[in-house]
């Protein structure tokens, strides 16, 4: 099997109803291969931002920037693979934990800085934030324990440094936006969180 | 003023310079077919909305203006898709508006609810559901400047019913529109300029391809002045036809599964593509595999969606075709590519014995012949041909000879049967004063004939010429070629069309014999009404050449040379 190529993607949309659907559509229908896809909200509230991750050689990848761009919905699209940048990801992992198990299992979660949230008779629910990476390093080391429950986040992504002057001003410009006082409905979009 | 979104939806459409509009009427749609009483904008009933979205795709095609369709909810809304697909895949400009159920019914599957933004989701540039008057002048101002500018195409305007019925202040001034993601109007950098001026300056055996995007952006004569200038030859897409002249010593004619065989043969064998407004569709390109293998490619594109999308190119100009040929030309030196242009004549030369022209007269008469004949005694006028999808439409694409832009209206990307009749009503709307033929297969005709009633209740003179050989004749060709002649679902019973023509009113007439087709063609151009034409033509002729499905595109099935009539595949 091909080694996935990953390529994570910072998009910007307008915060409208529907948005979302389009941009999943798009992949369907282009039939890229979305690995992750997070949406929402930023600092404007007439901006969502998304991040997806795509399984993508670098001919696709410059293809599902050119195709987002072509919604109409879309302000902004950075490709921030290979750049600086902060990939975070967020899991909740419930895992068996009889009474022996529990010290060297937070010993591991020590290790990993992953934090304890919930501790009952036999199990453990922890949740860490981090490169995709080191989650899955994490799972490795408790899979010999028993994974009752598993839910990740999928990749959030963010440039380091200054804002670019291309996004600040595609978000800048996406003020006032909308004549159609929509904005209440798409909570509905920019509330969904997933990975798919 | 106070005044419905009804009210203000044919206001704004009269704003965007509307005068006709194609539609159907239905409960959800109602409030806006009542406040036409107010509206100058002229409707044409048609009798199955797939029909509206043709005629407004074939006023679009024929003007260059935005075509306009109405219907109704449910039925009515999904009886558009395939008309909007159509539009979709050949980049034209038309704007749907779809009447929909009262916004506190969306969700409920109430009666005639279709969630039709979402079904038009993938088939449409844009689209938009409108629920409240106040959203009205807005979205159309969009809607309007969506489908026409960039590269166009459709976009659908769901509007609820109480949307319509609603009312908000409106003073009747323009709105601008509010896109602020939406950028149309890119242009390439210096350096790609002078990449791609290179690559013209130094190539040996280049071809320009020249595809819709020549017309859709106006760029005839910048085309023509390029390749006066540089001497390179120009082959055409099915849907560039009537971009560059086909006259002019340096037009090759169509290219692809049915193209001339000397201008595939010379795609194959160039050294530089220079792709002007068009996409390198599969029925272009054949295999991509063993695409034009020695050639550099330069891709000028308006859809950066395009780029690298089939064929890799080496240097893609992003731009409108018109400013960037306006950019180009100035630095462009003069080149000459005699050796080149001399090769490519004895390409054609090796070919045009094969031409079913040179066949003698066996008593049979050929779809060629017909299309022929046709062009021979309409190319004098403003002429325009409008073909469904199919034999004919290939046979129309050889043998019509299309000299100027929009002189051909066809269903090219999605190869729409049913396409011709109704486009053909939207062109004669648009352009009264032209001569509209309709060339059409017996198949395709039967698919959307109800429409004659509308061409005859609008009084529009539209001329049909049904090639009707009894078959679906494409399909028998591939079931000839590909499925050892077994001609499963491919024979098609017609009525009599002469007596279907003469049930609508309409002067019908059949034609059997070449020597009647000049005769009919004339009666026809000076009978002040419409009149459909029954060409019953040879049943079992085969468009050639082919490059068959996944095959290399100078591999081509050919047509058995009609002087020695060995019947082998010489």
């Amino acid at each position: 099997m091909r080694k996935p190529m990953l390529n994570t993607f910072v998009v910007y949309v307008e915060n409208k109803p529907g948005v979302l659907t389009r941009v999943a559509s798009l992949f369907r229908r282009r039939a890229f291969n979305i690995d992750s896809l997070t949406v929402g909200r930023t600092e404007r509230p007439e901006v969502s931002r998304m991040t997806i991750v795509v399984d993508a050689d670098r001919d696709q990848a410059m293809r599902v920037e050119a195709n987002l761009y072509k919604l109409v919905n879309v302000l902004l699209v950075e490709n921030v693979t290979g750049k600086p940048a902060i990939c975070r990801d967020l899991a909740i992992i419930k895992v068996a934990a009889s009474q022996s198990d529990r010290s060297p299992l937070l010993d591991i979660f020590n290790v990993f800085r992953a934090r304890v949230v919930d501790f009952a008779v036999d199990s453990l629910t922890v949740e860490i934030t981090g490169g995709e990476e080191k989650i899955d390093r994490l799972l490795e080391v408790l899979q010999p324990y028993g994974i009752l429950e598993m839910v990740r986040t999928g990749v959030v992504a963010m440039r380091r440094g200054a804002k670019s002057e291309e996004a600040s001003a595609a978000v800048a410009n996406a003020t006032g936006s909308g004549a159609n006082g929509a904005a209440t409905i798409a909570a509905d979009d920019s509330s969904i969180s997933y990975s798919v | 003023m106070i005044k419905t979104g009804a009210q203000i939806l044919w206001e704004c459409l009269e704003q965007q310079g509307v005068t006709t509009v194609f539609g159907y009427p239905g409960g959800a749609i109602l409030p806006a077919y009542d406040a036409l009483k107010y509206s100058n904008i002229h409707h044409v009933l048609v009798r199955h909305e797939q029909g509206a979205a043709h005629m407004a795709d074939g006023y679009a095609r024929a003007s260059g203006r935005v075509g306009v369709a109405i219907a109704t909810s449910g039925p009515g809304a999904t009886n558009l898709v395939t008309g909007i697909a159509t539009a979709m895949l050949d980049s034209s400009p038309i704007v749907c508006i779809t009447g929909q159920v009262g916004s506190k019914l969306i969700g409920s599957d109430a009666f005639q609810e279709t969630d039709i933004t979402g079904v038009t989701l993938p088939v449409t540039k844009h689209n938009y559901l409108v629920t409240h008057a106040s959203e009205v002048a807005q979205t159309i101002s969009e809607a309007f400047y969506v489908a026409k500018s960039g590269r166009p195409g459709p976009v659908l305007v769901d509007i609820t019913k109480d949307a319509q019925q609603s009312t908000c202040e409106f003073d009747g001034k323009p709105v601008e529109p509010q896109l602020k993601g939406y950028r149309p109007d890119l242009s390439p950098t210096p350096e790609e300029y002078k990449q791609a001026l290179e690559l013209i300056q130094t190539a040996k055996r280049p071809v320009i391809l020249a595809g819709h995007g020549i017309i859709l952006s106006g760029a005839m004569d910048e085309v023509r002045a390029f390749a006066e200038k540089a001497n390179i030859p120009v082959g055409m897409t099915l849907l560039g036809l009537g971009g560059f002249p086909a006259s002019h010593p340096l037009n090759l004619g169509m290219m692809g599964m049915h193209g001339e065989a000397w201008l595939n043969t010379t795609i194959q064998e160039a050294d530089l593509l220079i792709a002007f407004g068009m996409r390198f569709d599969d029925r272009v390109t054949g295999n991509l595999k063993t695409y034009a293998p020695h050639a550099k490619k330069i891709h000028v594109e308006i859809d950066r969606g395009e780029i690298n999308k089939n064929v890799k190119v080496d240097v893609a100009l992003i731009g409108d075709l018109k400013a960037v040929l306006r950019e180009l030309l100035p630095h462009l030196k003069t080149l000459e590519h005699h050796e080149w242009i001399a090769h490519i004549d004895r390409l054609k030369g090796d070919s045009a014995v094969r031409d079913i022209q040179n066949l003698p007269d066996n008593g049979h008469l050929y779809a060629a012949h017909v299309i022929n004949d046709l062009w021979h005694e309409t190319r004098d006028g403003d002429t325009i041909i409008v073909t469904d999808v199919g034999q004919h439409q290939m046979w129309e694409a050889q043998y019509y000879k299309h000299e100027k832009p929009r002189s051909l209206i066809t269903s090219g990307g999605l190869g729409t049967m049913g396409f011709a009749l109704p486009a053909a009503i939207g062109a004669k709307a648009a352009r009264p004063e032209a001569d509209v033929w309709v060339v059409v297969g017996d198949g395709g005709f039967q698919m959307t004939m109800a429409e004659l009633a509308t061409m005859v209740q609008e009084k529009l003179k539209v001329n049909i010429a049904i090639i009707n050989n009894g078959y679906l004749g494409m399909i028998r060709q591939w079931q000839e070629f590909f499925y050892e002649r077994n001609y499963e679902a491919s024979p098609i019973l017609s009525p009599d069309f002469v007596k279907l023509g003469d049930a609508f009113g309409i002067r019908s007439v059949a034609v059997t014999q070449r020597a009647q087709v000049v005769p009919t063609v004339e009666t026809a151009r000076e009978h002040k009404g419409p009149i459909l034409i029954d060409f019953q033509v040879e049943r079992e002729d085969s468009v050639y050449p082919m490059v068959a499905a996944g095959a290399s595109l100078h591999e081509m099935i050919r047509r058995p040379n009609p002087l020695i009539e060995t019947g082998a595949d010489a």
